[in-house]
């Protein structure tokens, strides 16, 4: 199985053929490059905060977002931000993985954790919040997660926030949102994350939202990056796996299936924006802690309020 | 052929000789959530794999 551009064995089968490790290499770069120059997601003299975890899908958009300054000349400066839940058994281990990863490429990493800025880590605060509220762990570490990654990378002067999220993220956030008749949100979905512009928020850009699961993680494997593969314990609690094995079921019956959420998703964004610009309401300040809300209590606070009860 | 699996963190013996698709299918795994290697070689799902070999299926899912 000879790869469809030159000789060598080939590595992985798409729509359009057959690609070498070379080749592949190459075709999931500048499609990452493509991506951030279509959608102008990186500038220059920008300070740009890369939200890490150290799984494949962070360490490849950093690697990538630092590649993409150097080669451009952008006079942009990268830094690295992970938040730590407090999950045992699992984000200790890919911190570790990050450190390195970071150390190795000479990037600076900045860290914030669940307990040092709210006195609970995830595993403290979700039976709480849980028996309380019925959320499940996903819902608090979300909330959580968007408020600190917004706060901290501002404090560092970030221009803007790059995360990892890809196709199939995408994918599976847009069918959430069908299926839960909250298409509103997806207003909110897209390369570049929300529908305006505003002082509260650090803009958050994509730049693998066209790389599928899968090619990310052989990206990973071919450029020999140590990551160790595994889930977050809470991960089959969550809607979003369900949706995804549901995807991926589709996927493999019908090849071509995430992508085509994807195209039909960006062919009805500007509607969905447009409808939800008609409709916008500016952001407030939250009355507890001065975070961006759209009522008085930001739903981080909200979350704080439950634990608080106790 | 012996399997390392990544996905179940488990290593079986299995007498199994075909395509990479057809020992997925076998397994029970969706060829779309894996990778799959012998000896650091990245395997397509149409190559054969031969009963002597060793197999890692590597999973693509990871993250929360």
């Amino acid at each position: 199985m000879k790869c469809g551009k030159c000789n060598e064995k080939g590595v992985l089968e798409l729509q359009h053929g057959i690609l070498c490790k070379s080749h592949f290499i190459t075709y999931f770069e500048n499609k990452v490059f493509k991506t951030i120059k279509k959608f102008n997601l990186i500038g220059r003299n920008e300070n740009v905060c890369v939200a890490t975890s150290g799984g494949k899908d962070s360490l490849t958009v950093l690697y990538l977002t630092k590649k993409f300054i150097e080669k451009e000349k952008l006079n942009s400066e990268v830094f690295a931000l992970v938040v730590d839940e407090g999950i045992s058994n699992y984000r200790e281990h890919t911190i570790v993985d990050l450190e390195e990863f970071c150390t190795e490429h000479n990037i600076p990493l900045k860290s914030v954790s669940n307990k040092e800025e709210f006195g609970f880590t995830l595993e403290e605060a979700y039976p709480i919040v849980n028996k309380g509220t019925k959320k499940k762990p996903c819902n608090i570490c979300g909330v959580w997660r968007r408020y600190l990654l917004n706060k901290v990378s501002r404090d560092f002067g970030a221009t803007k926030v790059v995360t990892g999220h890809n196709l199939d993220d995408e994918a599976q956030a847009v069918m959430m949102n069908i299926f839960k008749a909250n298409t509103k949100l997806s207003a909110n979905l897209g390369p570049i994350s929300g529908i305006k512009e505003d002082k509260h928020f650090v803009q958050r850009v994509k730049p693998l939202y066209f790389c599928t699961e899968k090619e990310t993680r052989l990206y990973v494997l071919l450029k020999g990056f140590k990551v160790q593969f595994t889930e977050c314990p809470f991960s089959h609690i969550g809607y979003r796996a369900q949706m995804r094995d549901m995807l991926n079921d589709f996927e493999y019956k019908y090849n071509g299936t995430k992508q085509g959420i994807i195209n039909s998703f960006l062919q009805m964004l500007p509607m969905l924006q447009e409808k939800a610009t008609e409709n916008y309401t500016p952001i407030a300040s939250c009355e507890t802690c001065k975070e961006p809300c759209n009522g008085k209590t930001c739903n981080a606070c909200k979350i704080m309020e439950v634990l608080n009860e106790v | 052929m012996e399997i390392i699996n990544e996905v179940s963190r488990s290593t079986e013996t299995l007498a199994f000789s075909g395509s990479v698709q057809e020992l997925l299918l076998h397994l029970k795994i969706n060829p779309e959530t894996v990778l799959v290697t012998r000896q650091d070689e990245v395997l397509l799902e149409a190559e054969t794999v031969e009963d002597s070999d060793t197999i890692t299926i590597l999973s693509v899912v990871s993250g929360g």
